[in-house]
């Protein structure tokens, strides 16, 4: 391995790759710092799975070039093999070894090293993911969980500069999948591994990342923090990727939008009177009638934990439909007001 | 650099394994064409004739019994079924030259048989029971397909196993009636397994010269032979060869043919097995009655006849001289090219692309006969340019390395059976969950280390049954091994044709019988695993292996 050099632990630069006339990764660029967990979000067949195979150097990149500590591994005539690249990926199906012990797994990757030396790395491996004591036994023998966490062990057991994780948690029940997560994330900080979780989950891509890549049709929509990806996002698409968003018609009249449920700041300035307005459910305070804009409930979904109202609003077409919590005696009749948090940030877009 | 080795390698033996065919070409052009004239007269009439009835007549009999039985196993319920299910597979171990063999002697005028029959009708002349010749061809039509059928057999009752039941129950639901089900469902649903089966019975009948010959019947394979063998005319006998390459494609492509329509069948759902009719009294004694008639006739007289005649040989006057020796070197000559295919498999199945292993399904196709041809010039060209090397390096006068050597012997045997291997190793290697190649190299493993210590122990299985294949098939292997092999060595096979030329049936027995018995390694492997090794007839005519998975699992 080459000594890293200072800058990103990897760096994307123009990558493209098509599969006949399909373009699969189309013009992506991203740069991954040292110790940062990114998260590549996007629905599937959006061209992430084949992003992660060629950044691990299975799969070629059509164009554009890779660097990893500042080392060219793809591009311009070179394509270093996946083995020389320094990169762990752990497959979302685990790909453990079915003829050999958890140990001889976790040691797979450790060449070069005295055998003894080797399994000592390996059991402290396997002693991180809690199975240490299992270490004779074989793949078929093991749960989905624990299978999961030998993978984890043996990606992690050569020290890669950049782990790669391809849905690290969608074959795992619902049970497990919150815990097994959590120790995962944690084993990822208390080691310093710079990792690349690819997942078509938001509320996942939400909890995990440092940073998240939003990919669509094989481009990269938005990258930021959780935060600013889930409250200011660039586009309609990226707000309704990470969770519940509402449109509102409005009218722009300079630096502010009349809607039905009131007036907003604009932020920007708009081409066409006509503009939506694009909120989080959360911008929308509801209060007993009387407050702010009358509201009409229509339907009560009890959904364990709250309730769904499904409200007629004048000037809406469709029934705005808000989740509260099961107690709430404010919204106990049939009418309610509804008045919007101006300090929520918004999205305004033409209507066009 | 290893990319570039691996690339030449590959185009090297590429180039080893097309040698025959083309060199074929060659030597038939450089016949002066004054046999021209004489062969189309007097020689490939006859043979083109007799080839295309004998193998009309061996389709006829291959598909009737083989469709016939596997409907009758799938579809029907009645003591024993299970047993016969099994049982049909058994004439598979027996070679097309042994069971002519022993019909020729158990239907003998003076044989058990006939004997028999003239004591139950108080005949006491055998010239006052007529009884039709078998030396004819009916008679080897009838023979070849006794022991072909199961080709056809495998896959039909595979894909009747696997997806007719849907289709045959809304047959009924419409008030069909169970002929009408049969002919108009049945048949038209197992057909790309019936063209599959058939075609590699034919080529099978095709590639048959001991039977023939036996039988008297002057197919084309056999006029080869005697035009080399007795005429001394290899050209001439290219020629021919040539022409039976025509039929050999002309086989693939009625193959082809056949599943052009697969679309309709092979829709790859897997249904749970038909809900089988059970029979009662004589309707079920008619059925078992029908069933086991096959495995009588293709397995259990001539098995039980030889078994007897090697027994009563063997007391009378012990274990042939030279069994010791022909067994030693039957084992020596099927082993190596096992050995070779095996690692060539592997070679074939680890390289990228699927060019180099569809070459290799050529040899498959090729009769042995138009092998052994189509290997000897390019063998002679080996021994000239050695013989010169050395004289000009070492000045020294070696023997032969090519023509007429164990070498020559091996490389025929690993150029027509390689695509077994080759399949075999593909089916093991494709049962590997991708991911887990991908994983080893993640983990820092080459190409190679990925091969060695994840493909080659999971595929290992396979690998060895595809051994298991090849080596029963080299054994069995008469047409290439009486053409190559060396001065004065005999192998099992070749001792029992050149006892049946004599005559001297009694003392071939012992050999037949070892055949048959290595023969039936891979038919118990067949009925253990159950269809995993049917897989390979497929791989053999060049399809994908997903494909023949399909059809035959």
């Amino acid at each position: 391995m080459l000594a890293p050099q200072p800058g990103p632990r990897l760096e994307l630069r123009a990558v493209c790759r098509r599969f006949g006339h399909a373009i699969a990764v189309d013009d992506v660029s991203m740069s991954v710092m040292s110790g940062e967990i990114l998260a590549i979000l996007g629905a599937s067949g959006c061209g992430k799975t084949t992003l992660l195979r060629i950044i691990a150097g299975l799969e070629s990149a059509g164009s554009g070039s890779i660097h990893i500590d500042g080392h060219r591994v793809a591009g311009e005539g070179i394509d270093v093999p996946p083995e020389a690249r320094g990169v762990g990926l752990m497959f979302q199906d685990y790909a453990l070894f079915p003829h050999m012990s958890l140990l001889a797994n976790v040691c797979f990757g450790l060449h070069g090293i005295p055998r003894r030396q080797a399994r000592a790395i390996g059991l402290d491996r396997l002693r991180e993911v809690g199975l240490d004591h299992r270490s004779d036994s074989y793949p078929h023998a093991l749960s989905g969980g624990e299978a999961q966490r030998v993978a984890l062990a043996r990606a992690l057991a050569p020290g890669p500069r950049l782990l790669l994780l391809d849905e690290p948690f969608s074959n795992l029940d619902q049970d497990t999948r919150d815990r097994v997560r959590t120790d995962t994330i944690e084993l990822l900080r208390k080691s310093g591994t710079t990792a690349m979780v690819v997942t078509h989950d938001p509320s996942e891509a939400l909890r995990i990342a440092d940073r998240i890549v939003l990919m669509r049709a094989g481009r990269v929509v938005q990258v930021g923090t959780p935060e600013e990806i889930y409250r200011s996002p660039a586009t309609p698409f990226a707000a309704a990727a990470l969770g519940v968003v509402l449109a509102l018609p409005g009218n722009a009249r300079g630096d502010t939008v009349d809607t039905p449920l009131g007036c907003i700041p604009a932020g920007h300035s708009t081409a066409t009177p006509k503009v939506w307005v694009w909120l989080r459910p959360e911008a929308i305070r509801i209060g007993p009638s009387g407050s702010g804009t009358p509201a009409r409930v229509l339907r009560r979904d009890f959904d364990g934990a709250g309730r769904r109202l499904h409200l007629a609003v004048d000037g809406l077409d469709a029934p705005l439909v808000l989740s509260i919590p099961a107690g709430d005696a404010a919204v106990l009749g049939d009418r309610i007001g509804l008045t919007l948090d101006a300090a929520e940030p918004c999205l305004v877009t033409d209507a066009d | 650099m290893g990319v570039v080795a691996g690339r030449t390698a590959a185009i090297l033996l590429a180039a080893g394994l097309l040698a025959p065919v083309l060199s074929l070409a060659v030597t038939a052009a450089q016949g002066n064409g004054e046999n021209w004239p004489h062969l189309f007269a007097y020689v490939l009439p006859q043979a083109v004739w007799d080839t295309v009835l004998l193998l009309t007549g061996v389709g006829v009999v291959v598909v009737a019994v083989g469709v016939g039985t596997a409907w009758l196993v799938t579809a029907f319920d009645f003591p024993g079924r299970r047993w016969l299910d099994a049982a049909l597979i058994l004439p598979l171990a027996i070679p097309t030259y042994v069971v002519a063999y022993a019909y020729l002697d158990l239907l003998h005028p003076l044989g058990p048989i006939q004997g028999g029959l003239r004591t139950l009708l108080g005949v006491t002349r055998p010239r006052d029971l007529a009884f039709p010749e078998l030396r004819s061809l009916p008679g080897c039509m009838l023979l070849l397909g006794l022991v072909l059928y199961p080709y056809v057999y495998l896959p039909t009752r595979a894909l009747f196993l696997m997806q007719a039941r849907s289709m045959i129950e809304a047959a009924r639901t419409l008030g069909a009636p169970p002929a009408r089900v049969f002919f108009r469902v049945v048949v038209p649903i197992a057909r790309p397994a019936i063209a599959l089966g058939a075609s590699l019975a034919l080529m099978e009948a095709l590639n048959d010269v001991g039977a023939a010959e036996f039988l008297g019947v002057r197919t084309l394979t056999v006029q080869v032979y005697a035009t080399w063998v007795n005429r001394s005319d290899l050209p001439g006998a290219a020629q021919i060869a040539l022409a039976m390459l025509t039929g050999v494609i002309a086989l693939l492509a009625l193959e082809r043919a056949g599943r052009a329509m697969r679309g309709h069948a092979g829709s790859g759902q897997r249904s749970p097995p038909m809900s089988r009719t059970r029979l009662q009294g004589g309707k079920a004694f008619g059925a078992m009655a029908l069933g086991w008639l096959p495995v009588l006739f293709g397995f259990a007289l001539p098995a039980g006849y030889l078994a007897e005649a090697a027994i009563r040989r063997v007391l009378a006057s012990g274990l042939p001289p030279t069994l010791g020796r022909e067994i030693a070197q039957t084992m020596l000559f099927a082993g190596g090219a096992t050995l070779v295919t095996a690692v060539l498999g592997v070679f074939i199945a680890a390289n990228p692309g699927r060019w180099l292993s569809r070459i290799a399904g050529i040899g498959y196709a090729l009769p042995g006969t138009i092998l052994a041809i189509g290997l000897m010039p390019p063998l002679a060209l080996i021994d000239s340019a050695s013989a010169h090397l050395l004289e000009a390096t070492i000045g020294a006068t070696a023997g032969l390395f090519g023509v007429g050597t164990a070498a020559a012997l091996v490389a025929a045997y690993v150029i027509r059976f390689l695509t077994i291997a080759t399949g075999a190793t593909e089916a093991g290697f494709g049962r590997i969950p991708p991911s887990l190649t991908d994983a080893a190299r993640m983990l820092g493993s080459g190409r190679i280390g990925a091969l060695v210590r994840v493909q080659l122990p999971l595929a290992w299985p396979a690998i060895l049954s595809g051994g298991l294949l090849v080596f029963v098939d080299c054994v069995k292997e008469l047409p290439a091994t009486l053409l190559l092999r060396p001065l004065n060595v005999e192998t099992l096979s070749t001792h029992l044709y050149g006892e049946a030329a004599r005559g001297t049936y009694e003392d071939g027995a012992v050999a037949a019988l070892l055949i048959v018995l290595v023969a039936l390694l891979p038919v118990l492997l067949l009925l253990r695993t159950s269809g995993d090794v049917a897989r390979r007839p497929m791989a053999a005519i060049g399809h994908d292996a997903p494909d023949a998975r399909d059809v035959m699992s």
